[in-house]
């Protein structure tokens, strides 16, 4: 397996390098700072940084205010404390005041593995998808984070960006450059469409080899933009293979799996069969048997992908 | 501290009580909104928009002007009405509260009405958005102060005293509170649904310069304004006591007309009551002062 590279650490010195060439950059954290990694751009810039203490709402308000100043906060703690003790906050004052406030939530899924369900992120996206005004961003590697961070610092707009504490693979060469609202083709394919998002990137690269030695031909589309997605990628993938595989490190409600399935069942309807945590929580446990366990495992995706064909009219 | 003239202070004090008419006509009008709360901050925003602010109508977005954030966004038909009398928008428009296609939101939309600072409604906000503004500015050496109007009930909420300990922290004495003390909440009296006193201690433990003024006293409003900006090195915040309902003698401390329109009469009745100038008993009040 390729060498694993820690996707907080890429995320925190790409925050820290981009805070040297953007001074209106901001950082906030809510004393995790050493585990969100935001502690680089704190040691570089304390000037510009802010530890809130255990505060996570006053934080994303404190944000708030430093937008309305024209600031562009960076706003960081562990991702289901960010996204649910201040969904409110992020509600009425980042979403339906449209601040330009960037939220970033660590640890993502259940990349925090041995701290257990407590730690663990599985409705984030979901919750932070149904705000209008907001896009939802899922970062699949340290290159992709480390590129997407002066992206999400330079548009215009509030931004939940969700970061692994994982050490992953990366998938994406040096000379990748994302685009919000793109999705890119990992690999092509007729016979039906992988679509993931995030650390899982990876394990569905590895899906579509076992796939292809089965003489199955797999697309694989990679999509760090969760909202708004890539309608036109989708759809000709929908069109051109009739099966789609969603694949996500997160509830299989409300998120990846959920906005692939309302926009082909509204637009092109294809059987959607979605991977993910299966409505249940997780348990404290290492990080790959744990997504083995529950319902994220490479078998799991090639399952799907078997029964997507299966279902294809 | 300068002195202001008696003209000055009873100018305002009529200015107050034309907004509270106001206030209570729209509301009348959209047979929906806050009348209590509104009338209780009439005087404290009056003093802020008429006063003390540095604003520019004809240029809202003016950076170097003055922030106001109404935390207690259900008083925005007296915020509406303070506005349009200043310039912001047509007077006319203050009709269309709460309608289709309004730029009059039912709670106070950043994105909508010319003025408003932030958007607001949903209790707790105000503080911490302060704070994070009065820092915003003193990072650019920005010279304009940052207001915020709490209600009495929302200091209920915990998020405040987060702000409250944030504010503390980075010592932002380029920020003013000012809290609504009005005593009376939706449900009931603020004492008997969640007690908050001893008020003055818990800020002065959190490190805060607090002023303790009469709310509808206008020389000791605008006094204490003037009081916060010579504090250094710590926020302050002044607590106003006010009268929810101030000015209607049916509304008064009553939290049945927290969030109601009156009827015919009973809007005849209040334009009426709030046409009598101020009172002598509010132009005296309680003595104030800083600690």
């Amino acid at each position: 397996m390729a060498d694993r590279v820690s996707m907080r650490a890429a995320y925190g010195q790409a925050l820290q390098a981009y805070g040297a060439l953007n001074p209106k950059v901001v950082v906030l954290d809510a004393d995790v700072s050493a585990s969100t990694q935001s502690s680089h751009f704190g040691k570089a810039f304390p000037e510009r940084f802010f530890d809130v203490g255990v505060a996570e709402a006053g934080m994303v308000d404190l944000a708030v205010g430093l937008a309305l100043g024209g600031k562009i906060p960076f706003v960081n703690t562990f991702a289901f404390l960010l996204t649910l003790r201040a969904a409110e906050q992020i509600r009425t004052c980042v979403a339906y005041a449209r601040t330009n406030v960037k939220l970033v939530g660590a640890y993502g899924g259940l990349s925090d593995s041995f701290d257990g369900p407590t730690h663990h992120a599985i409705c984030d996206i979901a919750v932070m998808r149904s705000m209008p005004n907001l896009t939802v961003v899922v970062a699949a590697d340290a290159v992709e984070v480390a590129r997407l961070v002066p992206i999400v610092a330079e548009h215009d707009g509030p931004v939940y960006l969700r970061v692994s504490r994982a050490d992953v693979p990366n998938v994406f060469g040096d000379n990748y450059t994302p685009q919000l609202g793109k999705g890119t083709v990992l690999r092509d394919g007729g016979d039906v469409t992988l679509v993931a998002t995030g650390v899982m990137v990876e394990r569905t690269m590895r899906a579509a080899d076992r796939l292809l030695a089965q003489g199955t031909r797999a697309r694989v589309l990679a999509l760090h933009t969760i909202k708004p997605l890539d309608r036109e990628l989708l759809l000709a993938a929908a069109a051109d293979t009739k099966a789609v595989v969603t694949v996500e490190e997160h509830s299989v409600i409300g998120g990846l799996g959920s906005a692939v399935a309302e926009l082909l069942s509204a637009e092109a309807p294809v059987p959607v069969q979605r991977v993910g945590l299966a409505d249940c929580f997780a348990e404290t446990g290492p990080y790959d048997a744990l997504l083995d366990r529950y319902g994220m495992s490479v078998d799991d995706i090639t399952a799907a992908a078997h029964r997507a064909i299966a279902l294809r009219r | 501290m300068v002195y202001h003239s008696d003209e000055l202070v009873a100018a305002l004090a009529e200015r107050a009580a034309q907004l509270r008419r106001t206030a209570i006509e729209m509301i009348y009008c959209a047979q929906s909104g806050h009348p209590g709360g509104s009338l209780s901050a009439a005087d404290l925003l009056t003093a802020l928009l008429f006063h003390k602010m540095r604003l520019d109508p004809a240029n809202p977005g003016w950076p170097e002007r003055d922030r106001l954030i109404l935390s207690k966004g259900h008083a925005a038909p007296l915020l509406y009405a303070a506005l349009a009398q200043r310039g912001f928008f047509p007077i006319e428009e203050l009709k269309t509260l709460r309608q289709l296609d309004s730029r009059l939101q039912g709670h106070p939309d950043r994105l909508k009405t010319p003025g408003v600072d932030m958007t607001a409604g949903a209790l707790g906000h105000g503080l911490a958005i302060g704070a994070g503004l009065a820092l915003s500015a003193r990072l650019d050496n920005q010279t304009f102060r940052t207001y915020v109007v709490l209600g009495d009930g929302e200091l209920q909420a915990g998020v405040i005293w987060e702000g409250a300990l944030f504010a503390a922290k980075y010592h932002l004495d380029n920020i003013t509170v000012i809290v609504d003390l009005n005593g009376v909440q939706l449900d009931g009296p603020v004492r008997d649904i969640m007690p908050i006193e001893p008020i003055v201690d818990k800020w002065r433990s959190f490190g805060w310069y607090v002023i303790e003024i009469h709310g509808h006293n206008m020389r000791q409003i605008i006094d204490a304004l003037d009081e916060a900006d010579d504090i250094h090195g710590q926020p302050t915040v002044i607590i106003a006591h006010t009268t929810k309902g101030k000015g209607v003698s049916f509304m008064e401390n009553q939290c049945t007309w927290h969030g109601r329109a009156p009827s015919p009469e009973q809007c005849q009745q209040a334009i009426c009551e709030l046409a009598v100038s101020p009172d002598a008993a509010d132009a005296a009040g309680p003595a104030g002062g800083g600690q």
